[in-house]
């Protein structure tokens, strides 16, 4: 921080997205936007099959069709090596088979050609003119099917106590199980790469990806060249929500056939293939087993979490993430299993393991509470841990109990009647729900280099990303912080692999990650002007480098005063440079965020219609950064948790594994009318034992109890509870009929 | 690239000869289906007529009272016009009701009457669609079908809603297509423009190859009539109906003495429902009334595997509107 300063703390100010007007005027490039010379297209050709072999791809008519340059597949492919895909290496993949690696077929829109054409239209004409013969198998098509054919793998979990038999003796218990649909991130820029290499076999690639570092790492591995030869750019990202944390099949062939090609090469997955190879949030079913003593206590909680992978990989979705520390229970089991189905492999998608987990949970501590016949809010306030029993260690900072009542203040909780239906207005009939929210604090390793310029500027880069959160922001306000050079004069540089090693974007992790590395980086410029300025050239040749302050881009010494660019002006030195490294975080505490949502549903029984009107929000993440762009992430993470609630669920069709409602039509997520009126809390308590900001990262808890909140609120409203997400109409309605059998 | 041949026409019969009598040509108007299938290669035209030039775009009232509206006058100038807020709200509002401002923007009256199924059978280029491949068979009847699937209407070789809220308005009020042709122009009644599937499917119309629709004609308003166009769907706005009504009425006290009752989002064409009608007319409004006749037009329904829902909520979407419509 500098020296003196009266002026609002930049840190935590609600500062506009510096990257907002290069947006805004279209001068900002995303990955499909690079066009180098001599680039040609390319374009896909999908399984239409979920299981089986590829018996013979017929390409000659495609290939004599105008443009064509080539024709890819498992019979005329590059050989490429595996990545190990270690996430501490740092060349995870997600899907760890190759793109076209042999004759196999495990999902329905894999990759099984690519035509490679002077124009994209050319590309796609041809790709459709590529016969495709298959030897199709019985597949597996869903979650209950793999279960009966495959069983079920293990995925980890945690027990302490004895839940069953403290089930067993209980005075009230409940014995519940939801299911959540496979759900697809459906950002609106597409998964596109465009990658070429040069004379010397080094290899360039603009990839839609949230971590470039890894990607480098990853691409290091399977072309089997030193990680330096690459370098992977995705200077601005067309959101990802996960689907773009790992490298996918399309990144890999991209790369390898442009250097068959020896000429730069594009492909963009289609809208209906972002459905099947670029990941997803699995389909789960989680049993959840709890009871209470007679006073309403928590004294058994099991929860056992099944969930869809691939047959390629095993993704986990760690349902139980949150269960094992949230509420204080002595006897408590968490279990993770997943079944193969031929659906494409799993991936992160915001919050994973705690979206659906904590749908589930939240949804079953209500039952909990009404089975025992207490207010859900004072259930929880009753069972909230005080300090993580699953790791024996005290929260770092834990405000959930604040969070809880303010949000509850705000939202006027006590006006419930907890009468189910008995809250109407008009034809409309009110229910209130709530649930808490929870995400894991966490904080990988950073690089970072900051210069302080001599024009006056400051220039910072780190090999993170900012994937529409407003990571650029934040770190010109640390720089700013630290430096006192307004934000305006700071530029700010990610998402290149050749910037010092950043953190991959997910895991709400880039904030607590970057800022303390930039921070130090910072510093250590400071650290290296004030020698310039106390040198023998030196402005303040007589000072030593301790007796210098800073205040406002300049470096103070006995009432004088001399910018930052004065300083290296008369050093004559073009810049003074810092870099620092940062260490994950320590295991000295658990490091948590915490939060509560309150939610308003309205239930028109005359229409079967359904809305969230009003969601209140309280979040506890630490100390706020950007109080504009923390909201926001808080605010979009709400709608997201409106359409989880309300709308979203990847449908396949069970006969072919083809996910059938693959486009902005048919894959329905909340529009703008959908929006309830939300008001976000920000509670803002410093965690100084997690970094020197107190910051712990807001991208995903927002999402996380939502829907529970909404299910709770129409079990209010309707009496019904639905254990099966979306929360349709449907699922709403009477004496629906049913199809006569066929 | 697929090629394909384009020419603009600047009238009617200047369109309708650069088309002839080939199947493989189109006509082009706002192009929100035409281009849309055509990237999913769910069409293929070997040539397009570009109408955009042709002189279609205005809307006039005729003697007889009834209102004339030019194939090419856009959605949001449709729903915009003063006459069409003033005498037929039901229309306005479907219209509003329909797509994204966007897309309404490009969408023509005639377009919006020539449009496609939704159903994502047809449009993956893949499945068994009778419509797309005549013969194929139909996927969707053992499929996915909670959303843009009919359960009025229906057969064994489709189940497709027809998916327009312009047209069922259209049906409620009575409408007369005009139609250019290579000998002249004719007539269709607006009830008789849209076909059932039965076991041609792939034949959505009453247009003979070559044909282009000019204008459609309202009927005359109802005089002292008031109408509503009610959609419901799963979110609030771009989402095609999973039920409507357009409604219609005219009341004299507490009795209803004319009605118009039509359907959407259940039904494989723009849905009329005369016998909803019937057991309105000359009685007094009561939900109870509402209730009973409303079950009338779902007597001969058919329930898929997901969309039974469709049958009482196309039910709800009549009551809800006669009760607001009749409450006023």
């Amino acid at each position: 921080m500098s020296d003196t300063d009266t002026k609002e703390p930049i840190i935590g100010a609600g500062v506009p997205r510096i990257d907002g007007p290069d947006k805004l005027a279209g001068r900002a490039n995303y990955a499909a936007d690079n066009l180098p010379p001599n680039m040609a297209y390319g374009y896909g050709v999908f399984s239409t099959i979920a299981k089986g072999k590829v018996t013979r791809i017929k390409v000659d008519e495609a290939k004599r069709m105008p443009g064509v340059i080539d024709i890819f597949h498992h019979g005329h492919f590059p050989s490429l090596y595996r990545t190990p895909s270690s996430f501490v290496q740092g060349n995870k993949v997600e899907e760890t088979r190759l793109p076209f690696e042999d004759e196999r077929v495990y999902y329905e829109g894999q990759f099984v050609a690519l035509v490679v054409a002077d124009s994209f239209e050319n590309a796609r004409a041809a790709a459709r003119h590529v016969e495709v013969e298959y030897a199709p198998e019985s597949a597996v098509a869903n979650l209950a099917q793999g279960l009966e054919d495959n069983g079920t793998q293990a995925g980890g979990g945690h027990a302490r106590g004895d839940a069953a038999s403290a089930f067993d003796s209980a005075d009230t218990t409940i014995d519940v199980t939801y299911h959540t649909p496979v759900e697809t991130h459906n950002p609106m820029e597409m998964h596109a790469s465009v990658a070429y290499w040069d004379a010397q076999g080094n290899l360039t690639i603009y990839d839609a990806s949230q971590g470039v570092v890894v990607e480098r790492n990853a691409l290091s591995k399977i072309f089997a060249i030193a990680p330096e030869r690459i370098t992977v750019h995705a200077p601005y990202i067309g959101s990802g929500f996960g689907s773009k944390l790992w490298t996918w099949p399309h990144a890999i062939a991209t790369a390898a056939v442009s250097r068959e090609l020896g000429r730069p090469v594009q492909l963009v997955v289609p809208r209906q293939q972002m459905f099947t190879t670029t990941g997803h949030r699995p389909e789960t079913r989680q049993r959840m087993r709890l009871a209470t003593d007679g006073n309403g206590k928590l004294v058994s909680l099991r929860h056992e979490a099944i969930n869809t992978t691939s047959f390629t990989d095993q993704y986990v979705e760690t349902c139980g993430s949150v269960t094992k520390s949230l509420y204080s229970c002595p006897d408590l089991t968490v279990s993770h299993a997943t079944t193969q189905v031929n659906r494409g492999t799993p991936t992160s998608m915001r919050a994973p393991g705690a979206a659906p987990g904590l749908f589930a949970l939240e949804s079953a501590i209500d039952e909990m509470a009404l089975a025992a016949g207490v207010d859900p809010v004072q259930f929880r306030l009753d069972n909230y841990a005080e300090r993580d029993e699953s790791q024996d260690l005290d929260f770092s900072s834990n405000h959930i109990v604040e969070a809880t009542k303010q949000a509850a203040e705000r939202f006027g909780w006590h006006e419930r009647n907890p009468q189910i239906g008995s809250m109407r207005e008009g034809r409309e009939i009110v229910g209130y729900g709530m649930a808490a929210c929870n995400w894991e604090a966490l904080k990988r390793p950073c690089d970072a280099r900051v210069s302080l310029r001599a024009d006056g500027t400051a220039f910072a880069s780190c090999a993170t990303q900012d994937i529409g959160t407003g990571t650029y922001t934040i770190v010109a306000q640390a720089v700013s912080d630290v430096t006192g050079i307004p934000v305006d004069r700071i530029t700010v540089k990610l998402g290149d692999s050749s910037y010092p090693d950043g953190p991959i974007s997910g895991g709400s992790w880039a904030t607590a990650t970057t800022l303390p590395a930039i921070a130090g980086a910072a510093r250590n410029a400071l650290d290296e002007l004030k020698r310039y300025a106390t040198g023998s050239n030196g402005i303040f040749a007589e000072a030593s480098a301790d007796d210098l302050s800073v205040a406002d881009g300049a470096l103070r010494y006995d009432g004088k005063q001399a910018s930052f660019a004065e300083v290296l002006d008369a050093a004559r030195y073009g810049s003074a440079d810092g870099e620092a490294h940062t260490e994950a975080a320590d295991s000295k505490y658990s490091y948590r965020s915490f939060g509560a949502h309150f939610v308003e549903v309205r239930w028109d029984p005359g229409i079967s219609h359904l809305r969230v009107s009003r969601v209140v929000s309280a979040i506890d993440v630490g100390k706020v950064i950007n109080e504009t762009t923390a909201r926001n992430q808080v605010e979009g993470a709400v709608v997201m948790g409106v359409g989880m609630g309300l709308f979203e669920a990847t449908e396949y069709d069970e006969r072919n594994g083809r996910p059938v409602n693959n486009d902005y039509a048919e894959y329905v997520v909340p529009v703008h009318a959908d929006q309830p009126e939300i008001d976000v809390i920000l509670l803002d308590y410093p965690d100084l034992a997690f970094n020197e900001y107190g910051a712990r990262g807001i991208g995903e808890i927002g999402i996380t109890g939502l829907a529970a909140a909404i299910g709770n609120a129409v079990h209010h409203a309707t009496g019904k509870r639905i254990r099966e997400l979306p929360i349709t109409l449907d699922k709403l309605m009477d004496d629906v009929p049913q199809a006569q059998s066929a | 690239m697929r090629h394909f041949d384009y020419a603009r026409a600047e009238s009617p019969q200047q369109a309708v000869a650069a088309h002839g009598s080939d199947r493989d040509a189109a006509f082009l108007a706002g192009g929100t289906t035409l281009l849309d299938l055509v990237k999913l290669d769910v069409m293929q035209p070997q040539k397009v007529i570009d109408i955009n030039g042709v002189d279609l775009d205005t809307i006039e009232r005729l003697d007889d009272g009834r209102l004339r509206i030019g194939a090419m006058v856009t959605n949001t100038a449709l729903a915009r016009d003063e006459r069409v807020v003033e005498d037929y709200a039901v229309l306005s509002q479907a219209l509003l009701a329909g797509a994204s401002t966007q897309l309404r923007n490009k969408a023509t009256t005639g377009g919006n009457i020539m449009q496609r199924v939704r159903c994502p059978y047809f449009r993956d280029g893949v499945s068994a669609c009778n419509k797309r491949e005549p013969g194929s068979g139909c996927a969707a009847i053992e499929g996915v079908n909670r959303t843009v699937h009919a359960v009025l209407g229906t057969s064994d070789n489709c189940i497709a809603t027809h998916p327009s809220d312009m047209c069922v308005a259209m049906a409620a009020i009575g409408a007369t297509v005009e139609v250019q042709g290579p000998e002249g122009t004719r007539e269709i009644d607006f009830g008789d423009f849209h076909l059932l599937p039965g076991d041609t499917p792939a034949r959505e119309h009453a247009l003979e190859p070559g044909e282009l629709i000019t204008h459609v004609v309202l009927d005359a308003p109802i005089d002292g009539g008031r109408s509503a166009y009610l959609k419901l769907r799963d979110r609030q706005s771009y989402q095609f109906a999973l039920a409507s009504s357009a409604v219609i009425v005219r009341m004299d006290g507490n009795t209803i003495t004319d009605a118009r009752v039509a359907m959407g989002g259940v039904g494989t064409k723009p849905w009329r429902a005369p016998e909803v009608e019937a057991a309105l007319k000359g009685k007094t409004a009561s939900e109870a009334l509402f209730t009973d006749a409303a079950k009338l037009a779902f007597e001969n329904a058919t329930a898929y595997s997901q969309n039974g829902y469709k049958i009482p909520l196309g039910q709800q979407a009549i009551v809800r509107n006669l009760t607001d419509l009749t409450a006023a």
